[in-house]
């Protein structure tokens, strides 16, 4: 089964590096961009079919690991 | 003074604190290997070095946070025992929930690698012992990820408690924005944890503590220590 966890940081954090990618984007001539914040994804591949399972063990990985929940949000998708 | 050094692969600076270490106390520290799961036995302090544990990968210090060494680190920090977190070790105790809040990306987004000043905010504590307070010392820091941040709640915490040990500062110990390097929020460099036997700090005591490095500010803490645990014991 496919997966994906999104990571995104929260809103209040500040966040140098979408900033720069927002400059950079303005510089670039691109319009229209009024913000960038930047997160993270990890297309992960579950083992098995129960999609209940695979929802918990991809909480889990994000509790544990994948985000930490003092700055960043967390997104879990079964594909 | 007997201390563990931990060895994570990517650290880099744990050899310039075993080397301080010795120094300081006399004794060779032990080095820590990430897989063991305790601790040698009767160690008094856990040093936490710095460097690039796991490439910063994820998060700096997210992985060795995980470690299986990290389990007898809190254990011996439950236990009340000294744990000092230095740059990269700052970050991994900050991951392990040993300290609160994160070290974000430098405000100004640059890798800084220069002297800084800190102002020692206050000298009972055994991280801190060997100055007095209000000293300003000058250490060098080298980071890119060194810029404390933590909700209003827990800052409001760390200074009603007194926790915030090391503070980037001026020459002249004045604490301002101009040297604040990274953006840390209330310009912090170094804090401890609720019961004050876990210190993280992102600026690199061990790095100033002979002569030939023209400066030798960065002894005291170390000395603090020793004189702490000689006194304890």
């Amino acid at each position: 089964m496919k997966a994906r966890v999104t990571v995104t940081l929260k809103s209040g954090i500040l966040d140098p590096q979408g900033k720069a990618i927002e400059g950079a984007l303005k510089s670039l001539g691109v319009e229209g961009v009024a913000s960038v914040r930047q997160g993270k994804v990890f297309d992960i591949e579950i083992a098995g079919a129960d999609k209940a399972r695979a929802e918990a063990t991809l909480k889990a990985a994000a509790d544990k690991l994948l985000a930490n929940t003092v700055i960043e949000n967390y997104r879990v998708e079964v594909l | 003074m007997k201390s563990a050094v931990l060895v994570f692969p990517g650290i880099n600076r744990e050899r310039d604190m075993a080397r301080a270490l010795k120094l300081i106390s006399g004794h060779e520290p032990q080095m820590v290997w990430h897989a063991e799961t305790s601790l040698p036995e009767g160690t008094d302090l856990v040093v936490v070095p710095g460097g690039f544990s796991y490439g910063d990968y994820l998060r700096c210090g997210a992985i060795a946070a995980r470690a299986p060494v990290m389990d007898a680190v809190r254990a011996f920090a439950a236990d009340g025992g000294l744990v000092l977190g230095v740059c990269n070790g700052f970050q991994i105790l900050c991951e392990a929930g040993l300290l609160p809040g994160v070290l974000m990306r430098n405000a100004r987004l640059k890798f800084i690698c220069h002297d800084v000043h800190l102002r020692v905010e206050r000298s009972d504590t055994p991280f801190t012992r060997g100055y007095n307070a209000g000293q300003v010392i000058r250490v060098p820091v080298a980071h890119g990820e060194g810029n404390y941040e933590a909700d209003e709640e827990t800052l409001k915490q760390l200074e009603g408690e007194g926790r915030v040990l090391y503070r980037y500062c001026s020459p002249e110990g004045v604490v301002d924005e101009g040297s604040n390097i990274n953006g840390a929020a209330h310009s912090i460099a170094g804090i401890v944890n609720a019961r004050g036997n876990v210190l993280g700090m992102m600026p690199h005591p061990e790095n100033h503590v002979e002569g030939i490095m023209g400066c030798t500010d960065g002894r005291g803490l170390f000395a603090g220590l020793v004189a702490h645990l000689e006194r304890a014991a």
